[in-house]
């Protein structure tokens, strides 16, 4: 690939000598999730041996509110889908599409973010807080990091869309929102994760 | 007013301790001195533009290096001052509550800010010097992997003077380290000490395994890498499986104390065994992530003083491997006493004595590549052949140890502790130093003194059987850890005497490696071959100390030891290989950024510690905004022109 930033100094056996710097930190990228990964399987392992332990307080049926959830996570879902058609339109080479289907993606996720602080806050207000419990401990944590996660996501994402306004669609950028999907891909992953074992398993 | 001041102050300050007046006078002195030599030479602007800043793999290995050795010094101190005690129980020279923060630190120092930095050093210096790359995949990340350590490790460091150190062991079990057991902020400094640390070994870990993968010279496949570089990807494969563990475990509780959670409290439904097998879900890995780049130095050791290849590489390859994976299924031997029952016993003994197997396999790998060689004793290559022995009676004994019925009657007694103590420094310790002392002239351009670094070796190894073997039998008689006195009648005096006489000859061998290291600084014994050992991996083919590009030309590998047989080539007759022409070499700039969002990060955890929002928030901010400085800076990189290319060749004596 001939661009600006000539990357001389990776390589990889086998090839020319040359190997493309955009593709390694791709490569790199990877191994964070799977480190990424790990974590929420620790805080998953951490909510599924707490989930009982509910210091004679209530547990998941009694404080989980379906309809609500059920909302978020379709919003994240589509999310998911206009990030993924972010990256179609990067692929067609056209900016405005790609700018446009970032800002719904921010967007939904913002809306997504918005419905979580509001059930986080009820919750808190009835007087269910990470104090009251183990089972309330794991569930704040465990839900909480994935927002967290989506917060910086939603953050990122917005300093990308600077960058594409200023520099345009260089395979920086370029590589810069294959990343950021990537990592909206995961935390869509991740919240079937919580939708399933927390919710679901919870009001069952 | 005054009154409130001097509350503050007595409370922030550690007071009431000779020993602690001591030190806080030594690290007044020592930081005015730091301070007037780098004004008095005006050295501000070089340490800045070429220590602080740089993002060159081998300054950040040299820092890593230094750093560590400071640590290795302090817990040193803390063993010593142990041993002291223990050798007169009745004298008090440490009262319990001070010994409970001496055995604390000195685990914490010696595992995480001594043998972690040490490792990582050797991994920053080697590694891209053995697969022929310019630097690690990604340079900014590895300068803010170092300066997150060294933060954290002073945040950590900094308790011992400043709110009192933690004191619930190394590995802080709650409930002791929960709010109710430990209220003081000693707790807290650990947590954010080990947690900031923790994050940028976990970055570590993520780029040389990129490196690794995707950085190898052109024609080094997989069954041509260099064995230490082997072995730095298994220890790697390790730290991205573990380190995550840490780091929620470390979440987990700081929460408990911070917002009152109860994930690991005796009340509200939490359950402190779960701390104890997440922390050792990392705990385990990150013993053998310590211990496999020692195999790696060992392997490249005894292959380059036998003058021969290495026996068994693949074996050697899948031992490793094998090592990394299977050290995530052994956690809960360190708590066969919980109760889990005899059928999870069973199946952690019989994983714990089966990866003793791949360990077994390496020593005899090593045994035959030294059988028939033609072996040179220089000081990499004693440590090496003292590290067989040590770590063959060492594993040994934790297979004695893995036996889940008998370690009912090893757990938490001295037995233990000798077994560990002789596993880590007889295999990691050791492994760092042997590693250090060969590769110290290919970054430093000069060779260590061999006849003070052979005293060194020796004080060292005799001391450390002194220190260790009676530690075996005094756990046997029923010592347990962690014990700062012990009554006469018990018959332990005599073996911890001789115990304490051990530690003090170790501490004399340390003495003699900084003196070994100043005599040769001064005496410059200067490497201009660039290949002062006739070793045979790539790193010995470049002058010393390497240059900042380290390969003129990027090398194209065909063999597995490829230097040495470009050598034996050439003694042949034969041509040595093509060299293409020069070109402008691509580099990452020097970047302020890292140094800066580490002061954050120690600021976060700091303000944290202490509750002190209105100091954690802005470094919060301060992390966020220079994430996003350097996200906004496009104008990272430069090339090096062929002329200087050519001129820095020269001058180390290269014709290109």
């Amino acid at each position: 690939m001939a661009h600006a930033h000539h990357p001389s100094f990776a390589h990889e056996g086998g090839h020319e000598g040359h190997h493309d710097l955009e593709e390694l930190r791709k490569f790199g990228f990877w191994i964070f999730l799977i480190t990424d990964c790990i974590l929420f399987a620790t805080l998953f392992a951490t909510y599924l041996v707490l989930r009982e332990h509910t210091a004679g307080g209530p547990g998941a049926k009694e404080i989980f509110e379906m309809p609500g959830v059920i909302v978020e996570t379709f919003i994240l879902l589509t999310s998911s889908f206009t990030s993924g058609l972010a990256v179609l339109a990067l692929n067609a080479g056209s900016r405005k599409g790609l700018l446009g289907w970032l800002i719904v993606t921010i967007l939904l996720g913002a809306c997504f973010i918005a419905m979580e602080v509001t059930e986080f806050l009820k919750l808190v207000s009835e007087g269910h807080t990470i104090h009251s419990s183990a089972f309330l401990s794991g569930f704040f944590t465990l839900v909480g990091t994935h927002g967290l996660h989506v917060s910086l996501g939603i953050c990122w994402i917005t300093a990308l869309i600077i960058q594409l306004t200023r520099h345009g669609i260089t395979p920086v950028t370029q590589r810069k929102v294959h990343i950021t999907s990537l990592y909206w891909h995961f935390l869509d992953a991740v919240w079937i994760f919580v939708f399933t074992f927390v919710y679901l398993m919870g009001v069952r | 007013m005054i009154d409130s001041i001097k509350d503050f102050v007595s409370w922030f300050f550690v007071t009431g301790d000779p020993l602690i007046y001591g030190a806080d006078v030594s690290i007044v002195l020592t930081t005015v001195a730091i301070i007037f030599v780098l004004t008095y030479f005006g050295k501000w602007g070089w340490l800045w533009r070429e220590w602080l800043t740089t993002v060159d793999h081998k300054r950040v290995g040299i820092m890593y290096i230094i750093a560590s050795l400071l640590m290795l010094f302090r817990g040193g101190v803390d063993a010593l001052l142990m041993r002291t005690q223990l050798a007169f129980p009745d004298m008090k020279f440490l009262s319990p509550e001070h010994y409970n923060e001496v055995f604390t630190t000195h685990g914490v120092e010696m595992i995480l800010f001594m043998a972690m930095p040490l490792m990582f050093g050797l991994f920053n210096i080697a590694v891209p010097l053995q697969l022929g790359a310019r630097d690690v995949a990604f340079p900014f990340l590895n300068s803010l992997s170092f300066w997150l350590f060294f933060m954290g490790a002073m945040l950590f460091n900094m308790s011992f003077v400043i709110g009192g150190s933690a004191n619930a062991g190394w590995l802080s079990y709650p409930p002791l380290s929960e709010l109710t057991g430990s209220p003081s902020v000693g707790e807290d400094f650990y947590i954010w000490g080990v947690q900031i640390s923790g994050i940028g070994s976990l970055m570590t870990g993520i780029n040389f395994i990129v490196t690794i993968v995707k950085m190898r010279a052109p024609g080094m496949t997989w069954s041509k890498v260099p064995i230490f570089t082997w072995s730095v990807f298994s220890s790697c494969i390790a730290i991205i499986v573990a380190f995550p563990v840490l780091t929620v475990t470390l979440a987990l509780l700081f929460l408990d104390r911070f917002l009152g959670a109860h994930f690991f409290t005796m009340d509200g439904g939490g359950n402190a065994m779960m701390y104890v097998n997440l922390i050792w879900m990392w705990g385990h890995p990150e013993v053998y992530i310590i211990v496999l780049p020692a195999f790696g130095v060992f392997s490249e050791v005894v292959a380059a003083f036998s003058r021969k290849r290495l026996f068994g590489y693949a074996s050697m390859v899948f031992a490793m491997l094998s090592i990394s994976f299977l050290a995530y299924f052994t956690w809960l031997h360190h708590f066969f006493t919980m109760g889990s029952g005899a059928d999870v016993n069973l199946f952690f003994a019989i994983t714990t004595m089966i990866i003793a197997i791949p360990t077994g396999v390496k020593i005899f790998n090593w045994l035959f590549t030294m059988y028939r060689g033609r072996i040179s004793f220089e000081t990499p290559m004693l440590w090496t052949l003292g590290f067989i022995p040590c770590f063959v009676v060492g594993g040994m004994t934790g297979v004695m140890l893995s036996a889940a019925p008998a370690d009912f009657q090893f757990h938490n007694s001295y037995f233990l502790i000798a077994h560990f103590h002789q596993v880590l420094i007889g295999g990691a310790v050791f492994g760092y130093f042997a590693g250090l002392y060969y590769w110290w002239p290919k970054i430093f351009g000069f060779k260590l003194n061999e006849t003070i670094g052979k005293w060194a070796f020796w004080i060292w190894n005799i001391g450390f059987y002194v220190c260790f073997m009676p530690q075996y039998f005094v756990g046997l008689d029923g010592m347990t850890r962690r014990l700062s006195s012990y009554g006469w009648d018990r018959g332990w005096w005599a073996m911890n005497f001789t115990s304490t006489i051990g530690g003090f000859l170790m501490g004399l061998g340390f003495l003699f490696q900084v003196w070994q290291i100043a005599h040769s600084i001064k005496f410059m014994e200067k490497d201009t071959t660039g290949d002062p050992w006739g070793a045979r991996t790539l790193e010995w083919s470049i002058p010393s100390p390497a240059p900042l590009y380290n390969f003129a030309t990027v090398p194209v590998v065909t063999d597995r030891d490829d230097w040495w047989e470009e050598k034996e080539r050439i003694a042949a007759g034969k041509a040595p290989k093509a060299k293409p022409a020069l070109e402008p070499i691509h580099m990452p700039k020097n970047s302020s950024i890292p140094f800066i969002q580490a002061i954050c990060w120690f600021t976060v955890g700091f303000g944290l510690v202490f509750h002190w929002l209105w100091i954690a928030i802005p470094g919060f901010i301060g992390i966020a905004a220079t994430m996003l400085a350097h996200s906004f800076n496009y104008d990272t990189d430069y090339y090096i022109p062929v002329d200087e290319i050519k001129r820095t060749e020269a001058e180390a004596g290269r014709i290109v």
